[in-house]
């Protein structure tokens, strides 16, 4: 492996994961710089939510080094892996919460577990993420009890309470129509701007990350393909990139196509 | 046929090594949770209230049954006042802590296995395992605890009641003179029946409570199906080899003490 670079919050070299014969990630990196907001696109079915679990600690990568803040998280080292999770957070596809317990509860369960701080320091810093993510006055809520938005809002909440350097969100827009997207989207920044950790998004919403992040990197085929800046992303020549980034254009040119009575093909390249 | 023979005997070896490892994690687990104090009331709270009607309705309609086949067997030897110790001794040497501990499994282990399946389904275990909470000591070691206080008193209710069933089967309904009965009840039961009563009830609560947890945290697991009907094949297995694990539990520990 290189030598760290300090600038680096997340590094990650080669990361290859297999399940049965079927070669997932085929050796993936992506450097995360400390502060900034990373996207990770990709088709369906790339490994993307696998890449993310990955580094949170979910699954373990059966080649390759992930490196958080300069120290490899090695299985044999279990004091890296507990404080990389004390300082890192995930947000799940499914949000994840606790349906058998309040709003208020699955905010303060993170904190009531894993630190020290007293009982009324524990509910007063949670009432505070709830108040900073407009939630306050559904703490007695129960999950079932809240709309779309605000579970994923609560999520955020649940995430940031531990005040984490790192916060992974998977596929935080999926199932949301454009409106409520670009209200999550905005939320991120708002509180990664607020708060200042360091995101890791998977998504596929092309349009949307490439206004807010200042990385992007694309998984294909188990590797990233391309890993750059917004703008060069937006200019890149790479075919997979063109048809990732065009594909509104790709449909546009199909309909076309169907409108004027030929066949175009519509399947995946 | 020896192939697969041996290959049921490894999956049952490993299974076994792996149902213990995940035990001895939960105890371990009990000297890291933060609040498990809470959390052990809050599980007693939960197995108790949710078994507590059926034990009472199960534990008196057993007495009443005792009661009643119990008098009209000893009745042909003229030993009806033998009826108190043939109640009591069933009792509290065998049927309290084998059935109060099969109405455990189908009231709380069930319940506690799906639960827990639902969580493994939901990314709730996977969403504490990023947080760094320890699974087994939030969700698994209460449990456990739990069922180790709760269940001998709730054997001992189960019991007790079974005691009236069959007082009122053999006395109120049949005419055996209630002082005969509760006297021979008295002098039948002595403290080693009363001993082998609270460890057989604390080893088979925390037998099954550990299985149907153990069996509801690995529903991932479950190679026969996904998803829901993972939830529910886990379950199922939950609730078969508690009941299996109770009787076979039943018989060891008797032979032992006897």
């Amino acid at each position: 492996m290189s030598e760290a670079r300090p600038s680096l919050l997340l590094d990650v070299r080669g990361v290859k994961k297999r399940y049965g014969t079927h070669e997932v990630l085929t050796g993936a990196s992506l450097e995360v710089p400390r502060a900034s907001v990373v996207t990770v696109l990709g088709r369906s079915g790339t490994g993307k939510s696998v890449f993310l679990k990955c580094l949170a600690g979910i699954e373990r990568p059966d080649e390759g080094v992930i490196a958080f803040d300069g120290t490899p998280l090695d299985a044999d080292l279990p004091s890296a892996r507990a404080e990389f999770r004390r300082r890192c957070s995930f947000l799940f596809q499914s949000n994840a919460l606790f349906d058998s317990l309040t709003a208020l509860e699955n905010v303060v369960l993170p904190l009531e577990q894993t630190t020290a701080l007293s009982s009324s320091v524990v509910r007063q810093r949670s009432l505070e993420a709830l108040q900073q993510l407009e939630l306050d006055s559904f703490a007695d809520k129960y999950p079932s009890q809240l709309s779309g938005g605000m579970q994923k809002r609560l999520a955020l909440a649940r995430a940031i309470v531990t005040r984490p350097e790192l916060v992974l969100f998977d596929e935080p827009t999926a199932g949301l129509d454009p409106l409520r997207r670009n209200a999550v989207f905005a939320m991120i920044v708002k509180y990664q701007r607020q708060f200042g950790f360091t995101a890791v998004i998977v998504t596929h919403d092309v349009a949307e990350v490439l206004v807010i992040s200042d990385h992007v990197a694309l998984l294909d085929s188990g590797t990233m393909r391309f890993a750059g800046s917004p703008a060069a992303f937006s200019t890149s020549t790479d075919p997979v990139v063109c048809d990732f980034r065009d594909s509104t254009a790709a449909l546009h040119k199909a309909v076309d196509a169907l409108r004027t009575g030929q066949n175009p093909s519509l399947t995946e390249s | 046929m020896v192939r697969k023979l041996g290959s049921l005997t490894l999956s049952l070896i490993r299974g076994t090594g792996d149902f213990a490892l995940f035990t001895l994690t939960a105890f371990r687990s009990a000297f890291s949770t933060r609040r498990l104090l809470h959390r052990v009331f809050r599980a007693m709270f939960e197995q108790g209230v949710r078994c507590l009607p059926v034990i009472l309705i199960v534990g008196m309609f057993t007495g009443l049954v005792l009661g009643l086949q119990g008098y009209h067997v000893l009745n042909r030897f003229g030993s009806e006042s033998l009826l108190g110790a043939l109640v009591s001794l069933s009792l509290v040497r065998e049927l309290g802590p084998v059935l109060a501990a099969l109405m455990l499994v189908g009231q709380a282990g069930s319940a506690l296995a799906a639960e827990l399946g639902i969580q493994r389904n939901s990314e709730q275990i996977a969403a504490l395992e990023t947080m760094g909470v320890s699974t087994h000591g939030y969700l698994v070691t209460p449990r456990l605890l739990g069922a180790l206080l709760i269940f001998p008193m709730q054997t001992a209710l189960f019991v007790s009641v079974g005691l009236w069933g069959g007082w009122l089967s053999g006395s109120m309904m049949l005419g055996l003179e209630p002082g005969v009965y509760w006297s021979s009840v008295e002098r039948a039961v002595e403290p080693d029946d009363v001993q082998e009563c609270f460890t057989k009830a604390a080893v088979f609560g925390l037998l099954t409570v550990a299985l149907c947890c153990y069996y509801g945290f690995n529903a991932h697991r479950c190679t026969s199906a996904t998803g829901a009907r993972a939830v529910s094949a886990s379950t199922t297995r939950a609730v078969v080899l508690s009941c299996i694990t109770v009787l076979a539990a039943d018989y060891v520990i008797t032979s032992f003490l006897l």
